[in-house]
């Protein structure tokens, strides 16, 4: 746990990273000696819950507030990052909305808002990320996709259109930046328990093959393994984590 | 800000591009990206260098027209004006 492990060079950042499944990448990143901006939206308390809970097990984190589809706040982000820390060289997009309906009754705002914050605002991020992750000539970006970018699931074309949107830039991205030791990939989850999750029953699990929800604990410790060293080879991959369901 | 002279800007071109890999006796004038071995990710970060020391932006579009060490640091200057 921290105590023992190396603190590392740099920072990562880690969006939508107070809850849910960003909060177990946080967690797990700064358990291995990542110092983590925690980027939030709504839920200060929330950020400044893990923020205290990464202190207390030895490791280090700020939160990181404010709606990442304004182009300054993920530039500030970037900033305090590196005015505290140095070259933000671990990047996960992991912020992500949902606004679902059945596509004749999705309007133009619920596909806006969905295709702004999972796909436009990790564009961005990347581009703020890339030059010195360049410099450094190492660097590791995961995008937390879905495996409803790889599969039907009526009610959501706007999140499925930004997930599968996200796999796509995955593998361009990581194709310009590979020769450089920068990494870029996905991890497509599947049902996750989370809050995104909660309403969701019946006989969803009868359609899953581990006929169970996976956990946020789960999607962070294959986040981990991609930021790791060890993976230095897995580039422009997506990485589902969905107890079969897309098999 | 570092004010933009054409010898101040070659003197910061032949330096970043020398980091690059080249040594700095082969950056010359009227050497190409491609006898330097200097590929466009390598231009992507001397767009960046030149942006940060001098204000200067330069686009994708902008660095597909560089053929030699000359054309980039012609553009800096005449963008710096």
């Amino acid at each position: 746990m921290p105590d023992q492990t190396e603190q590392r060079d740099g920072a990562a950042l880690v969006t939508g990273g107070s809850r849910g499944i960003g909060a177990a990448i946080v967690r797990r990143l700064a358990a291995d000696g990542w110092a983590v901006g925690i980027g939030y939206h709504a839920g200060a308390d929330a950020a400044d819950a893990l923020v205290a809970e990464v202190e207390a097990d030895g490791g280090r984190a700020v939160a990181l507030g404010g709606d990442i589809v304004a182009p300054e706040t993920l530039d500030s982000h970037f900033s305090t990052l590196e005015e505290t820390y140095g070259t933000v060289l671990v990047l996960v997009n992991n912020a992500g909305v949902t606004a679902d309906g059945l596509s004749p009754q999705l309007k133009d705002e619920e596909w806006s808002t969905v295709i702004d914050t999972n796909l436009t605002a990790a564009f961005r991020a990347i581009r703020r990320a890339i030059p010195p992750m360049l410099r450094a000539r190492r660097g590791r970006i995961v995008n937390i996709s879905s495996v409803v970018g790889l599969r039907a699931n009526p009610g959501q074309a706007n999140y499925a259109a930004s997930k599968a949107g996200l796999i796509g830039m995955t593998k361009t991205v990581a194709a310009e930046v590979a020769r450089r030791g920068v990494t870029v990939n996905a991890v497509a989850p599947g049902f996750i328990a989370t809050e995104m999750t909660a309403e969701l029953t019946g006989d969803l699990l009868a359609h899953i093959p581990a006929r169970r929800l996976g956990t946020p604990e789960e999607v962070a410790a294959v986040v981990r393994f991609l930021v790791s060293d060890e993976a230095s080879y897995v580039t422009g991959a997506t990485l589902t984590v969905d107890g079969g369901i897309s098999a | 800000m570092a004010t933009a002279t054409p010898e101040a800007v070659e003197a910061r071109v032949v330096e970043a591009l020398a980091s690059f890999g080249p040594d700095a006796d082969q950056v010359t004038r009227e050497a190409t990206f491609e006898e330097l071995d200097i590929d466009s990710l390598d231009l992507v970060e001397l767009a960046q260098i030149v942006e940060d020391d001098y204000g200067v932006e330069l686009k994708g579009d902008d660095m597909k027209s560089l053929k030699t060490v000359g054309d980039a640091i012609d553009l800096v200057v005449a963008r710096a004006q």
